[in-house]
């Protein structure tokens, strides 16, 4: 229906870029494609690199993005030339019409009101962490009780099922951390000259009541780096229902699965219902039953996230058993710039759960120096621990 | 906005060469559209790329004054648009008699208590300015909400003495170096372009600009040892700006060439991180390239 050339049939070839790459899980919107369309305009060429760059500084907005945007490029030029359409009417007004663009503004609507949740989601984020201290877990279920000291690796389909319920249901709690944002407060370390001035007026310019300004708090984030290969993938799983929580609860919460190779899957993981976005993941993730590589993973997490929020000053959960294939002695160097890094670095070891175990597998011993943490992570009672480790 | 370089983009790619900014052929079209479409143009890549120098060389070339707002964890409204001038208001109420104070509080707010910050700056400047907001991904979200509403108006109203208001938008440079992803709202406000690490000939052109006293020989090998560096598996790769920094700490030792003893005296100049420092030592002599050609 949407399909109408509209008044802008001289545009048709330049939105179908647009649409091309909207086909490949780009967010373009509407605004975005007009922008094109007038930067084409501006640059009154149709040569390959004024239309390529002209869509390169309009239609993407991340330098990820990019060789997607290559790849749709390059199949959308090679069709406009072969359809001969090439020839791109020139005269656009300075100001098209946005109203006749068809059925496309509303789904900039949709992308805008999105955009505002999300920032009211953040903000609630923030003020959730001056609460006061409830007790921070609740299961459900009674029928619970009997699972919550099961490994996850022994359960059943529906036990497993009932288990990551119940990890859902969990109130994770994450420390908070002071930013340099202050606000107005009743007593703080800065003077608040702007409220003072205020109230001075009350009293003929004579500043009796003084008021202050104090820092702000805010949760940390949380990031969880998960193996998913073989043998850790149902403790992984888990892990990823306790991420998802977290994420749900509003917190700032960026999760990575890796096994030979280190995949970020944060995105999908915000899909509302928990079990897709868990199938997404399954088929996102190439090696759920690979071998594993802390280290590289690390490393390629460390390079490529320490300049990011994400990574800094934050609570980090590293769930696996340990059982490096490749070389300790990068392990080792990772966990040390991660824990340089984060504010504080829990590792999950699923194995530590069997009271005869000792980190001696050389990629765990490795690793301890660095840790601030080891819990075991490999039932129900234990992620509770480990919830209570986090808020600590 | 068609002044002078505006009318093509090999015209602007010319005219910011003379001001020595040589900018490929994607920036250069991407600070075209922004200028003739007036839209803010957002630049993100690695650090020591050159994102910022393209608002000064802008500014230069277009003779407009330079505002520049540097992002900060914790900037907000009363730092970066406008505040009042609290002390010297303190000052004036009390230095009123007490009868007439009550009568003359709107005085306090006139435009001499007024403190102006860089965004309300750009607003009265208008089109006489270019507005550079200088790393934002280091303040906060709710401050790139604000910076977002700026962007859309370019207008902001003072309670106090009424709505102040561009007649022509600053041209606007915002710059990121991905410490953390920008909302996407703010991106699709501006026009977006990656500065990617220059090519080998482009990167010794800009050492040659930039730094003229540098022989032509040292700044090719200097570029190449550079470029060699990139592709080590370095935690910081090396921007342009310490390629600009390397060459002329060695032009200032009076080195024609380098060789890895020079290199390796200088290379705090190129390399500042503890372990990338022991990678490239134990591999020197691989980065500064055998041939001793001269």
């Amino acid at each position: 229906m949407a399909e109408g050339a509209g008044p802008g049939g001289a545009l048709a070839p330049l939105v179908s870029l647009g649409r091309e790459l909207r086909s490949r899980g780009l967010p373009v919107g509407t605004g975005r494609i007009l922008t094109f369309c007038r930067a084409v305009a501006a640059l009154g060429l149709t040569d390959r690199d004024s239309l390529y760059w002209a869509g390169a500084t309009t239609l993407v907005a991340s330098h990820a993005d990019l060789e997607r945007f290559d790849g749709a490029f390059d199949e959308w030029y090679r069709g406009l030339r072969e359809s001969g359409e090439l020839r791109i009417e020139l005269s656009l007004p300075g100001e098209p019409a946005e109203r006749d663009w068809g059925a496309q503004p509303e789904d900039l609507e949709v992308h805008a009101g999105m955009t505002a949740a999300l920032w009211s989601a953040a903000r609630e984020g923030d003020e959730e962490a001056d609460e006061g201290d409830e007790a921070s877990l609740r299961l459900v279920a009674s029928g619970v009780e009997v699972l919550r000291q099961k490994a996850f690796g022994q359960l059943t389909p529906e036990e497993r099922l009932t288990v990551e319920r119940a990890i859902r249901n969990l109130r994770i709690r994450v420390p908070v951390e002071r930013t340099r944002r202050r606000r107005p407060a009743r007593s703080g370390d800065a003077f608040d000259l702007r409220r003072t001035l205020r109230r001075s007026l009350r009293t003929q310019g004579e500043p009796f009541d003084r008021a202050w300004r104090a820092r702000r708090t805010r949760t940390r984030p949380l990031v969880l780096i998960l193996d998913v290969s073989g043998s850790m993938a149902p403790y992984s799983r888990a892990l990823m229902q306790f991420g998802y929580a977290a994420m749900a609860a509003g917190r700032r919460v960026e999760v990575f699965c890796f096994g030979t190779r280190l995949t970020r899957v944060t995105r999908t993981l915000k899909t509302k219902d928990p079990d897709r976005a868990l199938h997404l993941i399954g088929a996102q993730v190439a090696d759920w039953e690979g071998g594993t590589r802390i280290g590289e993973s690390l490393k390629t997490l460390v390079d490529g996230w320490s300049q990011r929020a994400a990574l800094r000053g934050a609570v980090v959960v590293l769930c696996s058993d340990g059982l490096e294939r490749g070389d300790p002695e990068l392990l080792r160097q990772q966990m040390a710039r991660l824990h340089r890094l984060a504010h504080r670095v829990v590792w999950a070891n699923p194995l530590k759960g069997s009271p005869r175990y000792e980190p001696l597998a050389r990629g765990m011993a490795a690793a301890l120096p660095s840790v601030d943490e080891f819990v075991s992570g490999h039932d129900l009672e234990s992620l509770e621990e480990l919830s209570r480790v986090l808020a600590g | 906005m068609s002044d002078g370089p505006l009318t093509s983009v090999d015209a602007l790619q010319e005219a910011l060469g003379a001001h020595a900014y040589l900018a490929d052929r994607g920036l250069t079209t991407a600070i075209y559209l922004a200028l003739s479409l007036g839209k803010p143009l957002l630049l993100e890549g690695e650090a020591g790329v050159g994102k910022t120098e393209v608002a000064k060389v802008l500014s230069e070339m277009l003779g407009r004054r330079l505002i520049r707002l540097q992002c900060y964890e914790g900037i907000d409204a009363s730092q970066a648009l406008y505040e009042w001038n609290y002390s010297r208001q303190l000052i004036a109420v009390r230095a009123m008699d007490a009868a007439v104070a009550e009568t003359h509080v709107e005085d306090l707010f006139g435009p001499e208590f007024l403190v102006e910050r860089p965004l309300l700056a750009a607003i009265r400047a208008g089109s006489q300015a270019v507005l550079l907001v200088d790393e934002l991904d280091r303040a906060d979200d709710e401050f790139e909400a604000f910076l977002l509403e700026i962007l859309s108006e370019f207008a902001v109203t003072i309670p106090e003495i009424g709505r102040v208001a561009a007649a022509d938008p600053p041209a606007v440079i915002v710059t990121s170096n991905r410490t953390r992803e920008l909302h996407d709202a703010l991106k699709r406000r501006c026009l977006y372009h990656w500065i990617d690490h220059p090519a080998l000939d482009r990167e010794i052109a800009i050492v040659r600009t930039r730094a003229p006293h540098v022989s032509e020989a040292l700044a090719g090998e200097v570029a190449g040892a550079v470029a060699r560096l990139r592709e080590l598996d370095l935690a910081k790769l090396p921007g342009v700006a310490e390629t600009i920094d390397w060459a002329n700490a060695l032009a200032f030792l009076g080195a024609e060439h380098l060789d890895p003893e020079l290199a390796s005296d200088t290379l705090g100049s190129v390399v500042k991180d503890h372990e990338d420092l022991e990678l490239v030592t134990s591999r020197l002599a691989e980065v500064v390239g055998e041939r001793a050609d001269g």
